[in-house]
């Protein structure tokens, strides 16, 4: 096999490699994603968080996935067996088919989808079924409350988000997720600057389209017990709560991809800004140099060991990600997640800030406020690009 | 014709069945995140609107009544701990209260000032517990560890004092077992100047916040007249309006030597109840504050006989707990054990105004109602 066989066969190979590392690596960065919430949640506060498994709690997520998957198996006996069986399944599928078309940077995606953001929004409408579905099966009045109503929610942000996002996709001229990074990168302007108003609706929307506070009518813990999640326990249970993240992670990837130029760096078009290009380096060190530090107060033999390598490991991939030919290999992928780990930061922040909305007052805020602004901005931006045709191509 | 009987009445279930169907009947409770314990309320709903709840008590019922007829009255001071263990201190002073008004005793100047400082600092305790948790239940995570951080300065302040931090059995009948500890003035002023900038915070996380107004605000009204009917008192019935504390009403212990006001609202809704216990913990603070400064030197029991007899009668004494009014009936036959003690408390009473608060609401505003009523199932159920 010589060469140039080999990278056509990588080539053919690599949406294959990455739909690979999505299916295998996300269920393992949602567990993460749990933690930093926890421990976001802890800082806010006034506690430590997870401690005990692992140092800092970094094993935690391993922990708690044993766990679920060890429990036992628990399906009520009067549930409609197969709607109870597959609910779950149905938004986990969903959710990770999203992620065929999220561009992760400029070579790395699964596919390149011409129509890709009307591809997620079906893919997490129809997600939306699973919900729905387990609600019913379960045939118990909490679930089936905590069903009716994440149906009316997410129908009714939808259509809020719909009109946030076909602004965004206006102003870009297209519909492929890839297409509008590259706008962006032509313009030299990320959408958010064209699009505040469309970028907040979107945001609010996709809050309450993941179920998360402000917005978890669905699975409000103090009044529906866990909403249509109430009669699952352990694996499947913890399918809906993947799915959770993973649409999590969906909706903040097409906020970066709309509004925060995608895998581009920030001011990417200026060359006095390619300082940021040493970024990337610099976090994994500072957070490799944390751990270290870390590491050196930790009491317990094992965990000072395990912790200093794990430092030690990242301070090295910080050294890779300095040498000049790695960085553009890394950039997109890194500001990508930088960026998306941001707005989930935002989520987290929300969620732990604002009391819940009650149902009714979420449908009033849904229709009467969110969708008329998300009207209006979108004739606003209609009317603007109709004056400065060309202004944006 | 039993047969036809039979299937006609079948067919008629069925349709009715079917034409009531969107009438549901849930349980919430008694193992539900949010209602504060072992309280089971049954609701009527159509879709999530509430046209009727009954609330089932009783799952945490000890008889406590009952115990204490066959208990000297010393002895059972600590059961009354176990009523109200949010607000133990209420407790026990009440009961020791009533206790001295059937001997005649009257506790000494110190250890008067010094109830009053622990009975305040509970009500603080008390206040931020339903804070922490009403907050919780509307959905707002963050404000309860805040809570939590407050009370737990109170409870070391407790625990300092007697050695335990809920039920702390901290007086005696005739005044108090304990001297205070060394400090005991310090801390507790200490935490008095803290807690001033503490509540301000807690204020900055909810009161202005357009959510927690939205779900508070019309949510659960109750207007003056149906306080007084329900019997409903504390910060519920102030909030309606009404002017009722019994520390101003019928002073007992040292409150009149205290400068205080009484907060009041006007509305009776969610909200006010939420401002009017807000105010109350400043309120608590000022009369904490006032009480560390003047307390006075001197014995810290009265002479009472080792053997307590109260002679035959029967007393009846309320204070202003944290929750409402909390009464003790005491039938006294001259013997060393009581004939009868009722409680009369806050909790249970206040609890009856559940369903006129409830019906047309959603049912997430159930928990906020529960939770804005503040009860505690050791209370209802006793």
């Amino acid at each position: 096999m010589n060469p140039a066989q080999l990278v056509e066969l990588l080539a053919v190979a690599k949406p294959y490699i990455i739909m690979a590392l999505v299916v295998a690596v996300f269920p393992l960065m949602a567990g993460y994603i749990v933690l930093l919430e926890r421990k976001v949640m802890a800082d806010m506060q006034v506690r430590l968080g997870p401690m005990r498994v692992g140092p800092h709690g970094i094993l935690q997520p391993l922990a708690d996935a044993l766990k679920l998957m060890l429990k036992e198996d628990i399906i009520p006996a009067r549930v409609d067996k197969w709607v109870f069986w597959f609910a779950p399944v149905i938004p986990v599928l969903t959710a990770l088919t999203a992620f065929a078309v999220l561009p992760f940077s400029e070579s790395y995606y699964v596919t390149k989808l011409n129509i890709g953001i009307i591809f997620i929004l079906a893919m997490t409408s129809i997600g939306v079924l699973g919900i729905m579905l387990g609600g019913w099966a379960s045939n118990s009045s909490y679930p089936l409350l905590g069903a009716l109503r994440s149906t009316a929610q997410l129908v009714s942000y939808e259509v809020a988000m719909g009109f946030a996002v076909v602004s965004a996709v206006m102003v870009a001229g297209t519909l492929s997720m890839t297409e509008i990074v590259l706008h962006q990168q032509a313009s030299g302007v990320w959408f958010i600057f064209y699009q505040p108003l469309g970028f907040f609706i979107y945001l609010v929307a996709a809050m309450a389209e993941t179920n998360r506070a402000p917005f978890d009518m669905p699975e409000a813990e103090s009044e529906l017990v866990a909403g249509f999640m109430t009669e699952y326990s352990g694996f499947r249970w913890s399918l809906y709560f993947l799915a959770e993240y993973a649409n999590i992670f969906v909706v903040c990837s097409i906020a970066v991809t709309l509004f925060f130029g995608g895998w581009l760096r920030p001011f990417a078009g200026t060359a006095a800004f390619n300082f940021l290009d040493w970024f990337p380096a610099l976090c994994a060190i500072g957070v490799g140099g944390g751990c270290l530090m870390l590491a050196g107060r930790q009491s317990i033999p094992g965990f000072k060991i395990g912790l200093g390598a794990f430092g030690g490991l990242i301070v090295l991939i910080g050294l890779v990600f300095a040498i000049p030919v790695v960085i553009p290999y890394i950039s997109g992928p890194f500001w990508f997640f930088f960026k998306v780990f941001c707005i989930i930061y935002m989520f987290m922040w929300a969620r732990f800030t604002f009391p819940r909305y009650r149902y009714d007052q979420l449908m009033a805020l849904g229709w009467r406020v969110m969708i008329p602004l998300g009207i209006g901005n979108l004739l606003v931006t209609a009317l603007l690009i109709l004056v400065h045709m060309g202004g944006f191509k | 014709m039993h047969m036809d009987t039979a299937s006609t009445h079948a067919s008629q279930m069925h349709e009715e069945t079917f034409l009531d169907s969107n009438e549901i009947v849930i349980n919430m409770g008694p193992q539900h995140p949010s209602t504060h314990g072992v309280l089971r309320v049954v609701l009527r709903l159509d879709g999530e609107k509430i046209l009727g709840s009954e609330c089932v008590i009783g799952y945490l019922h000890r008889g406590v009544e009952k115990i204490a007829e066959n208990r000297t009255y010393a002895q059972f001071n600590p059961y009354v701990d176990r009523m109200d263990y949010v607000a133990a201190v209420s407790n026990g002073l009440g009961y020791c209260e009533a206790v001295e008004k059937l001997m005649n005793a009257v506790a000494p100047p110190r250890a008067q000032y010094v109830r009053v400082i622990l009975t305040e600092l509970n009500r603080i305790a008390s206040h931020l517990l339903w804070l922490g948790t009403h907050a919780l239940d509307i959905g707002a995570l963050t404000p309860l560890f805040y809570c939590f951080r407050e009370r737990e300065e109170i409870l070391k302040i407790f625990e300092n004092y007697c050695g335990a931090r809920l039920t702390t059995h901290a007086f005696r009948i005739g005044g108090l077992q304990y001297e205070t500890y060394d400090g005991f003035e310090k801390e507790v002023k200490t935490f008095c100047e803290d807690f001033a900038k503490k509540v301000d915070e807690y204020e900055t996380l909810l009161t202005g916040n357009r959510i927690w107004v939205g779900r508070t605000t019309g949510v659960g009204v109750i207007n003056a007249d149906a306080c007084i009917q329900y019997g409903v008192t504390g910060p519920v019935l102030r909030a309606a309006g009404v002017k009722w504390d019994i520390r101003k009403a019928q002073p007992y212990c040292c409150y009149p030597d205290f400068d205080f006001d009484i907060p009041t609202a006007q509305n009776g809704d969610t909200f006010d109840r939420y401002v009017v216990r807000m105010e109350e913990m400043r309120q608590s603070r000022r009369i904490i504050m006032q009480a560390v400064e003047k307390i006075p030197d001197g014995p810290i029991m009265a002479k009472i006989p080792k053997v307590i007899k109260p002679p035959v009668g029967e007393v009846y004494h309320s204070i202003e707990a944290p929750k409402g009014e909390l009464g003790y009936l005491i039938v006294s036959d001259n013997s060393t054990q009581p004939y009868r003690v009722r409680v009369r408390p806050p909790s249970f009473v206040n609890l009856q105004a559940l369903d006129v608060m409830v019906r047309g609401h959603l049912v997430a505003d159930v928990v906020a109602i529960i939770g804005t009523i503040d009860i505690v199932l050791g209370e209802v159920d006793r």
